[in-house]
């Protein structure tokens, strides 16, 4: 009675701003996806990001970011991934980036792909989807 | 892999145990060798389940609980079960937000776990998930169930304590009478004692306690704690200690899981039994004529189970 494997996906908000609002819509929406979602709160560091990723075994990663500390968070978790021999997990994000960091955080392989405001769930949905497929 | 991930739990490596409570949760096929492989090295590990309703405040309990078992130099591992969506199979698994501030600590193993459709405050996966935090080194397990209404009592298969968090104002006396989740503490907790009402939760909790007349081996006590500024925490220690060593001393612990061992084999035969038949009859032509028949009452449902189990091949059990 195998069931099929569970897309598993953490939502984490590193760093100081408070507002968690994106990071629950976009939880609930993956949820509702039949995904599981461990949800790690707000003022979360790095470190305690990645670990809580390596032990609930996740497939995905998703930061969401809006008080502009993108371009150090990102970079310093896919450090962390791999001290922890852990760079199979897929990281991703959400939040208020500007286009040029964008571009610069996919073109170093800091983030798998990126959503800021006006994404639809339909498409973080389809894209978790199509990721952890491939994987 | 599969030997990949038997040694890397042996060995203490927390991404292969990770892997395989996936492998566990997931039903893979590699589950019963992992299983199998590790049985050696269980047995260590005592395991302490904490239930109670939603918000009652088992997560924060928890958390705090973890301060003092790693000040005795404990390594643990916690099992946080939320509940799966019925509808679309998703979850949301919030438990971590309390317990963040033992992320860090590499003596501590957090894993949360949907119920994935299983009724009774756990998930299927959960005795096997402790039995690999276990063999992992752990030596103490805690259960965090969903949050329980009256009667999902499946924690107490498991763990050898089990705490009852309970909070004020939480229903009139007749309440604490009723059957279920009522019975199966060994250590009572009135958390947010705090507020208002707490003092008539304690008292009625210890009236349900009197009223059953025969003088019981073990009384629950009944700990109030405030997990805002961590008071009660101390003394809730202290209870669990006490039980744990009045199981030990009466050589109830040791009879506790030997049950557990009985059961476990019966609820794996019955399981995989089940699949068997399961496979050989579902979709099969048999089993829908028997089901046009039925409804068109040709035949009844007793007779068709009859019927069909009559034609089950058990030999080759699948896993």
């Amino acid at each position: 009675m195998r069931e099929e494997k569970k897309i598993r996906v953490l939502v984490a908000k590193p760093g100081l701003d408070g507002h968690d609002r994106g990071a629950k819509v976009v939880a609930r929406a993956l949820r509702d996806a039949g995904m599981e979602v461990v949800y790690t709160g707000l003022h979360q560091t790095a470190e305690q990001v990645v670990e809580a990723a390596i032990q609930e075994d996740v497939d995905i990663i998703g930061l969401s970011i809006l008080s502009g500390a993108h371009l150090t968070i990102f970079p310093r978790v896919c450090q962390l991934l791999r001290e922890n021999n852990a760079e199979d997990i897929i990281v991703m994000g959400g939040g208020t980036i500007p286009d040029e960091d964008i571009e610069e955080l996919i073109s170093k392989g800091f983030a798998r792909a990126l959503f800021t405001p006006g994404a639809t769930s339909a498409e973080i949905v389809g894209w978790i989807r199509k990721v952890t497929a491939e994987n | 892999m599969q030997q990949k991930i038997i040694e890397g739990i042996i060995n203490g490596d927390r991404r292969m145990v990770a892997r395989a409570i996936s492998l566990i949760e997931d039903e893979a096929s590699e589950k019963e060798t992992i299983l199998s492989a590790i049985f050696p090295y269980t047995g260590k590990a005592y395991c302490l389940g904490i239930t109670g309703a939603p918000g009652a405040g088992k997560s924060s309990l928890v958390d705090q609980l973890l301060v003092l078992l790693r000040r005795q130099g404990l390594r643990v591992g916690v099992i946080a079960v939320d509940p799966t969506s019925p509808f679309t199979g998703g979850a949301i698994l919030g438990d971590r937000i309390r317990m963040q501030e033992h992320a860090l600590d590499k003596a501590v193993f957090i894993r949360s776990m949907g119920t994935r459709g299983n009724l009774g405050g756990l998930s299927r996966a959960t005795k096997d998930v402790i039995q690999i935090l276990d063999a992992f080194g752990k030596d103490v397990v805690i259960i965090e169930t969903v949050g329980v209404g009256q009667s999902e009592v499946d924690i107490i298969k498991y763990a050898d304590t089990t705490v009852v968090v309970l909070t004020p104002a939480s229903g009139d006396s007749v309440q604490t009478i009723k059957a279920g989740i009522m019975e199966i503490a060994d250590v009572f907790v009135v958390n947010k004692a705090d507020l208002p009402g707490a003092d008539r939760t304690v008292s009625e909790i210890s009236m349900m306690l009197d009223l059953g007349g025969k003088k019981r081996a073990w009384r629950p006590p009944i700990v109030r704690t405030i997990t805002l500024d961590g008071s009660g925490v101390g003394e809730l220690h202290r209870a669990l200690l006490d039980h744990r060593e009045y199981l030990t001393s009466s050589g109830r612990l040791e009879k506790a899981r030997e049950d557990r061992v009985r059961r476990d084999i019966v609820d794996l035969i019955e399981y995989k039994v089940k699949s068997t038949i399961w496979r050989q009859v579902s979709g099969s032509a048999e089993f829908e004529l028997l089901v046009s028949r039925i409804m068109s009452r040709e035949t009844d449902p007793y007779a068709a189970a009859v019927q069909i189990l009559r034609s089950i091949n058990l030999n080759g059990l699948s896993p």
